[in-house]
């Protein structure tokens, strides 16, 4: 199976739905030039009209998104976590909102890719990893894909759903490698994740790891460390973190009866906190030891590498607090 | 500009339209028939009429808290709309939305916004599928003197304009954002003055006249269908109640005096434009006072309609979040 870098199968998750489906444009900064490398080769490709370089004008261009899915477009808009702050209106007001208030007149298919640059020195204004926020607000569909071939093909998936899906793309992988099938080699010639369903990228028998984004492959390899060890580790990624496969996590910490969760999003209401609630509430007696959390800690993100690196979740974290539950 | 008798008479009858809606409104929100908040058009009717009925069916408007006015100068449907405030699986949004969330997209009603400033963005988005598409469909959006200082004003009104989209921005300037004069917070002296800064054209248009308003928004329709860009349309004009029913504490007089408002009523919509017709010989008094009646009878039916209409079941509480569901967590 051939290899993919993690952007790249951004890039042709893109490339290939804006050529299926011309209501399909990506707007955004610096987008025609292809700052950040997703973009690459789209302007060439689809023209001006469909790759548009926006203003810095978050709150204008994101509400135009909306806008434009309201009336039969297919907007893709590409940010950073760290700008959605400044279109947090639109956001809520509108893409979140409007559906349900307006009595399910209206689709609004908008992808909103928001990148998650963190881990490299980029200090507390450029390194959020926001969506537990995003997750407690109703009407938004939001996924956290680990490896490129979950990229690639949920981000084909976020395209052609109806909804709003805010596409959290986890910086700290950009530059990964992985098998992505070639589409000749599929039986539908093409790559489509479905929302909702998690992927168990281990199995195991002794403690199930649920790890987000940027945490799956530090908890892969703190699997692999324990291993050794003859601690038997299942590694679930859920990959769609709004829907949320409940039913494979649950099943997993049924078989384990121990559950760590890996978050990079800062521990209060994270992600984490949200499968812990449910596996205490749904799983309980299932639990042989306390649920451990693995999530970042609840500090801005400091510019000193020296003082960054203590802060997000780690292979050394997991592992730590994989043999605390069995302690 | 020689307009035909049935435009001028459509705008009188949407003008009545809002007006009686507004008074049955006051009406039965003071006898307890729904709550929340509800913000009266009434005295700024021909900002709303003169700009909708220059427009088409396919074209998009998108409004504000002040949102009875925007659907119905639309050819909106009042028995959806009274619906739609007492709650009713009859309202334009199965009474999901409610008095500021009036949304009828089978007209190109957006829909309106209890943010302020920020449907400026959805509407300019409208208009970027416009241009995409390469479709002949303009985009409206209304907002106030206060929501003109918003962010997002600012940024759509340039996004809009780097962009040449075909949309209209319609600022109803009713003077008071709440109870705060624009005189205070509106740094050039006409919110209009503003479109110099987006390179578009700016107009002050007298509020009170819906034929002024009319004309302005035709000339910026004509501006953005033929790919030219974005206006900026200022209908100066007046709200006569407070700004919302249920902010009794709020007296009158305190903010605005009381020979200003009197003032503003002497100068009100309806009656300039039934004078004029009259005057002009274009319609007869009585012409006139029958469509007052018969749009007096038409909101009588929408109340009926809604009152009659059922609440929704509690099982419909989930239902409109997604287009492709997903199970509830």
């Amino acid at each position: 199976m051939p290899e993919t870098v993690f952007v790249n199968a951004i890039n042709e998750a893109l490339q290939e739905e804006m050529q299926r489906d011309e209501s399909v444009f990506i707007m955004g900064e610096d987008i025609k030039r292809s700052i950040y490398g997703a973009t690459m080769g789209l302007l060439e490709e689809f023209g001006e009209k469909r790759v548009l370089d926006t203003p810095l004008s978050e709150n204008a261009f994101f509400g135009a998104a909306v806008g434009a899915s309201a009336v039969g477009m297919r907007p893709v808009v590409e940010t950073l976590t760290s700008f959605m702050w400044v279109a947090m209106d639109q956001l809520v007001s509108q893409a979140a909102k409007m559906r349900y208030m307006f009595g399910g007149q209206v689709n609004l298919p908008v992808v909103y890719r928001a990148t998650m640059y963190y881990g490299g020195g980029s200090a507390a204004h450029h390194s959020d990893r926001s969506y537990p926020m995003f997750m407690n607000m109703p009407g938004l569909k939001i996924v956290a894909p680990s490896n490129p071939a979950d990229m690639k093909g949920l981000m084909k998936t976020a395209i052609r759903d109806d909804d709003v899906v805010i596409m959290f793309e986890d910086g700290t992988l950009f530059g990964n490698r992985g098998e992505v099938p070639a589409n000749e080699d599929l039986p539908n010639g093409e790559l489509l994740i479905p929302f909702g369903v998690a992927n168990t990228l281990r199995e195991g028998t002794d403690v199930t790891v649920v790890a987000i984004a940027g945490s799956v492959p530090h908890a892969v390899a703190a699997a692999e460390e324990l291993e050794a060890e003859g601690i038997s580790v299942e590694v679930i990624d859920p990959r769609t973190l709004v829907p949320l496969d409940k039913a494979s996590i649950l099943a997993s910490v049924e078989k384990t009866g121990r559950l760590v969760i890996a978050d990079p999003a800062h521990k209060v209401c994270s992600a984490a906190s949200e499968i812990a609630s449910i596996v205490a509430e749904e799983g309980f007696w299932s639990l042989q030891a306390p649920i451990a959390k693995v999530a970042s800690e609840q500090v801005h993100i400091p510019y000193s590498p020296v003082l960054e690196k203590l802060v997000y979740p780690t292979k050394e974290k997991i592992v730590t607090a994989v043999r605390g539950t069995l302690a | 500009m020689a307009l035909d008798k049935d435009l001028l008479m459509l705008m009188l009858r949407r003008m009545w339209t809002i007006r009686h809606f507004e008074e049955t409104v006051i009406d039965i929100y003071a006898k307890g028939e729904f709550g929340g908040a509800a913000h009266p058009y009434i005295g700024e009717e021909a900002v709303a009429v003169g700009a909708c009925v220059a427009m088409q069916d396919t074209d998009y408007i998108a409004g504000n808290h002040r949102s009875h006015g925007h659907p119905l100068a639309k050819g909106g449907d009042p028995k959806g709309a009274m619906a739609e405030l007492l709650g009713r699986v009859d309202g334009y949004c199965k009474g999901k939305g409610g008095s500021m969330h009036l949304a009828d997209f089978s007209i190109g009603i957006l829909g309106e916004s209890g943010i302020l400033g920020s449907s400026l963005p959805v509407a300019t988005g409208a208009a970027l599928a416009s241009k995409i598409k390469g479709e002949d469909f303009i985009s409206a959006v209304f907002f106030g003197d206060g929501a003109s200082n918003q962010g997002a004003c600012h940024e759509s009104m340039n996004l809009a304009s780097v962009w040449k989209l075909p949309i209209i921005f319609i600022c109803e300037n009713n003077q008071y954002a709440v109870t705060t004069s624009y005189r205070d917070t509106v740094a050039v002296e006409h919110v209009s003055d503003r479109a110099s800064a987006y390179n578009m054209p700016g107009v002050l248009v007298d509020g009170q006249d819906v034929v002024a308003m009319y004309e302005a928004v035709s000339v910026a329709i004509e501006r953005a269908r033929a790919g030219e860009g974005p206006s900026l349309v200022e209908g100066l004009t007046y709200r006569y109640e407070e700004h919302s029913l249920g902010l009794g504490r709020i007296r009158r007089g305190e903010y605005r005096p009381e020979d200003e408002i009197e003032t503003w009523r002497q100068r009100d919509p309806i009656v300039i434009h039934t004078n004029r017709l009259v005057e002009q010989g274009i319609a007869t008094q009585e012409e006139c006072d029958a469509v007052n009646a018969e749009v007096r009878g038409e909101i009588d039916e929408a109340l009926e309609f809604a009152r009659n209409s059922p609440f929704p079941e509690p099982e419909e509480l989930f239902d409109d979040m997604f287009a492709n569901a997903i199970p509830q967590p």
